[in-house]
């Protein structure tokens, strides 16, 4: 098959059956990329992991203009790209449209009553993966406690203090 | 008509300047980016209720794909149309897309910059008190306490521990919802 249309479907493909987000989706597209079609090796999935952490943006968006540009140049990580947003993008749009127009059904109210607490919990234990490999030393902790206390308690700007750990980081590491 | 076109080209630039600012500060994943939506779009810009973020959070993890365009389509969508999700997701991605490239063609080494490392080493645990922040914060807004707060405990649990996936989860928690609400009623 083509190769542009192969990472394009492929990609498409990952967008699709992957549930619950970045981290979630990454054995799936392990499977996809290393095993079924040998784009990259093992190594340079754990390397691309490592640098979707540590760059903007989402991980799973990271691995596909990634994986994209290293096997088709930049219109194939246009095409990753594109792939792996657009299934999304499809079903979001549908939701969206239900959501604005049976919000105040009885029905969907009940399903959102079971739906509040149970998101809560599931962004908790999102917290607690990405923590995983997060706390390194004391001043981790520190840097956890005091970020935790301003924004929870002043509401202080997320992207302050994220600039802000950045520049303790440089001076404290 | 142009007084009525005007406006929405300064929404859609608006959109995407928005996304475009979130999507640079998303550090470590999608989940990142739930703080800045919370402050960018329902405490500055008010496009979205303060009610309706968890409802969006909780659509967000229905739909496959990666929660940071799901929740972009979602705030794009309500505030301009299929036009206004295709630009919040165009937004969200773009610095993504252009580190990665600049990676892969080997003009940057940005991950292997000792002042990056010691930088990340320090937001790391920052992000993680950001994801919990607003999350407990809407939690509490949602007024989930007493028993209700077994919830996200057993949802926690069920997560980290057990390695569940989400899809299950949100579908169990949205029938059960559903037979609560339907049980009520017949108990009055």
């Amino acid at each position: 098959m083509n190769i542009m249309l192969n990472l394009f479907t492929t990609f498409f493909k990952i967008g699709l059956f992957s549930f619950g987000g970045g981290y979630a989706m990454l054995p799936l597209i392990k499977q996809e990329v290393v095993v079924d079609n040998a784009w990259i090796t093992a190594s340079d999935f754990t390397n691309l992991i490592a640098i979707s952490q540590g760059t903007p943006g989402p991980i799973a968006i990271n691995s596909a203009t990634y994986i994209g540009y290293k096997v088709a140049g930049i219109w194939g990580s246009v095409l990753t790209t594109a792939g792996i947003c657009l299934p999304s993008f499809i079903i979001m749009i549908i939701f969206t449209k239900f959501f604005v127009k049976f919000r105040n059904n009885d029905l969907m109210e009940d399903a959102f009553k079971g739906l509040r607490p149970t998101v809560v919990g599931l962004m908790a234990a999102a917290a607690i993966l990405v923590g995983q490999g997060s706390f390194i030393d004391y001043k981790s902790y520190l840097i956890f406690s005091a970020v935790f206390i301003l924004n929870f308690l002043f509401e202080t700007d997320p992207i302050l203090l994220t600039i802000f750990s950045g520049v303790l980081g440089i001076l404290l590491y | 008509m142009e007084s009525k076109e005007e406006p929405r080209i300064k929404k859609l630039w608006e959109l995407f300047l928005v996304f475009f600012k979130i999507g640079t500060f998303t550090i470590g994943g999608g989940y990142a980016m739930v703080p800045l939506i919370e402050k960018e779009i329902v405490d500055v810009k008010k496009w979205i209720e303060k009610e309706e973020f968890l409802d969006m959070l909780a659509m967000a993890q229905s739909s496959p794909g990666p929660i940071a365009v799901n929740v972009s389509v979602f705030v794009g969508y309500k505030t301009a149309g299929l036009l206004g999700s295709i630009i919040a997701v165009f937004g969200a991605i773009f610095m993504a897309f252009v580190t990665i490239i600049l990676v892969a063609i080997g003009l940057s080494n940005i991950q292997d910059n000792i002042m990056v490392e010691k930088a990340f080493k320090a937001i790391k645990p920052a992000v993680v008190a950001l994801i919990a922040a607003p999350v407990l914060r809407m939690g509490k807004r949602a007024g989930i306490k007493g028993l209700g707060l077994l919830i996200p405990i057993i949802v926690v649990v069920l997560v980290a521990l057990f390695n569940v996936n989400s899809a299950y989860i949100i579908l169990v928690a949205a029938i059960l919802g559903i037979m609560y609400g339907k049980w009520k009623k017949v108990e009055k």
